[in-house]
């Protein structure tokens, strides 16, 4: 099996539409979390939101293509872009190279706005003047079918949905494509925009989110004592997937290579984790067999890491059964503290995030941990980023329908 | 130019993105004017909009041009419209 690597990252975050901006305000222990702006949330629960600010899509894409795209897919494609420039490929690659060059971009949802605004002309107008784009700009894999277009990759092409850990299973998915040889390269990652009237008060009525309106900065605080449910997030990250030999022949930078992956399911609940995150025990401990990795090598995990009250203590739960002692060694750190969670974008923003994490050598922190739960008692790298050379980090990813996946990266060179 | 001609082609160029005097008679919206077939539907639901009009899905097939678009707007425009 070929080994795989990261070559190229792009990222559009609420904490900027870039990997520079995103992750110089990440190591800097900024908040992207504010009053929801996308629409009037006077009348919800949760009236604050992690929003992308600051981006547009011309530059990724024709104006007049942008009817074709929800809000979700021009994430994917303007991070796409960046990732294919971040990894130096060339514009004018001859076919027969892209005929093995693929997309697969991970969305929770799709093109929630879309169905919603449609879904209005239909009440109000009738169903003769809903739009012929409302069904190519609401389906789920049309982010990754327009990254294709934009970049002219001919190879496989789909989207993984699977809530919240879309992201991540679309990484591991491409990882093994990698692996085996079927593609040389693969765009692989996530992208979501469900800060949308219907997705707030649909998350808002599973009392999801916290409702901390008065402080909203401060509501993403996975492990502390005073967390009150998770901030949705929007955004997209995409990762380029390379074999080994194939980045090394043309001298690629690469950020990390990318050694294991694991994905499970609890078979428990809609929801709610198993209980001790049995599901996610199993997910690290899959990933950690299929790279063949010693757990004492591991020095740093990207949690799925929420805010919610349940979730944070399942996690810690199942790392504390997973690596047993070297539990207390490891670094533990959610970046959800800062970008508000992502949903199906998350895990490939994360993957990004852990990517980064072991080439700079420099953790993210948890923010707004002031006040740690008894219950949730690792090293979670509180209040500020810091220096630390890690050999390998997990990036954890759970969704509804309890389904959990763990990706395994190793510091490369 | 009539009234409705002029503008049958202000929504032409607004929903296409181009410049009104390339919206000329003779133009086929998709050779011409960089339409697809969901751009046509999308402008013959902007006519609909503009002129309260029904444009039924045989005749969407038949407007190719813009000469098309305005003889068919023209000859069923509710009385007293245009």
């Amino acid at each position: 099996m070929r080994r795989v690597v990261v070559t190229g990252l792009g990222l559009v975050t609420p904490l900027g539409p870039s990997l520079d901006a995103s992750w110089t305000a990440l190591v800097d222990a900024q908040s992207g979390v504010g009053p929801i702006t996308l629409f009037d949330a006077t009348a919800y629960r949760t009236r604050f939101a992690a929003e992308v600010k600051g981006f547009s899509a011309e530059p990724f894409v024709a104006h007049r293509k942008l009817k074709e795209l929800d809000r979700y897919s021009q994430f994917a494609v303007a991070a796409a872009v960046m990732a294919w420039r971040d990894a130096g490929l060339a514009d004018d690659l001859p076919e027969s190279v892209r005929n093995h060059i693929g997309a697969i971009v991970g969305v929770g949802i799709g093109g929630l706005d879309t169905i919603e605004r449609h879904h209005r002309t239909l009440l109000e107008k009738g169903p003769n003047r809903v739009s012929p784009y409302f069904v190519p700009a609401a389906i789920s894999n049309m982010a990754a079918g327009q990254v294709a277009m934009r970049l002219g990759l001919r190879g496989i092409n789909y989207c993984t949905t699977s809530a919240c850990a879309s992201g991540a299973h679309a990484v591991g998915e491409a990882f093994r494509l990698v692996q085996r040889g079927a593609s040389d390269v693969m765009l692989a990652g996530g992208a979501e925009a469900a800060i949308t009237p219907l997705g707030v008060a649909g998350f808002n009525a599973m009392l999801a989110l916290s409702t901390r309106n008065d402080e909203p900065l401060r509501a993403s605080r996975p492990w502390d004592r005073g967390r009150d449910g998770f901030v949705m997030g929007e955004g997209a990250g995409i990762l380029v997937l390379e074999a080994r030999d194939h980045a090394l022949a043309r001298g690629a930078r690469i950020w990390a290579e990318v050694v294991g992956y694991g994905a499970t399911d609890d078979a428990h609940h809609v929801t709610q984790p198993a209980p001790e995150g049995e599901g996610a025990q199993r997910a690290m401990a899959e990933a950690l067999r299929d790279g063949a990795i010693d757990p004492a090598r591991v020095g740093y995990i990207n949690a799925h890491g929420t805010s919610t009250p349940q979730g944070d203590v399942q996690e810690t739960r199942a790392i504390r059964a997973v690596f047993g002692a070297h539990a207390h060694r490891l670094a533990v750190s959610s970046t959800k503290s800062m970008t508000g969670h992502l949903l199906g974008a998350a895990g490939g923003v994360e993957a990004a995030f852990t990517a980064l994490a072991l080439h700079h050598e420099t953790l993210p922190p948890t923010i707004n941990l002031d006040d740690p739960d008894p219950a949730c008692d690792l090293d979670y790298v509180p209040h500020r980023a810091r220096r630390a050379a890690v050999d390998v980090a997990l990036t954890n990813s759970f969704g509804f329908g309890g389904t959990n996946v763990t990706l395994a990266l190793a510091r490369h060179g | 130019m009539s009234d409705t001609e002029q503008r049958v082609r202000a929504i032409i160029a607004k929903h296409l993105e181009i410049d009104l005097d390339k919206v000329k008679s003779e133009a086929a919206f998709i050779e011409d004017l960089g339409a697809d077939s969901l751009a046509i539907v999308e402008l013959v639901l902007a006519f609909e909009e503009e002129f309260d009009l029904d444009i039924p899905d045989s005749e969407t097939e038949r407007i190719r041009t813009v000469q098309d678009a305005v003889d068919f707007i023209s000859s069923h425009l509710p009385r007293g419209n245009g």
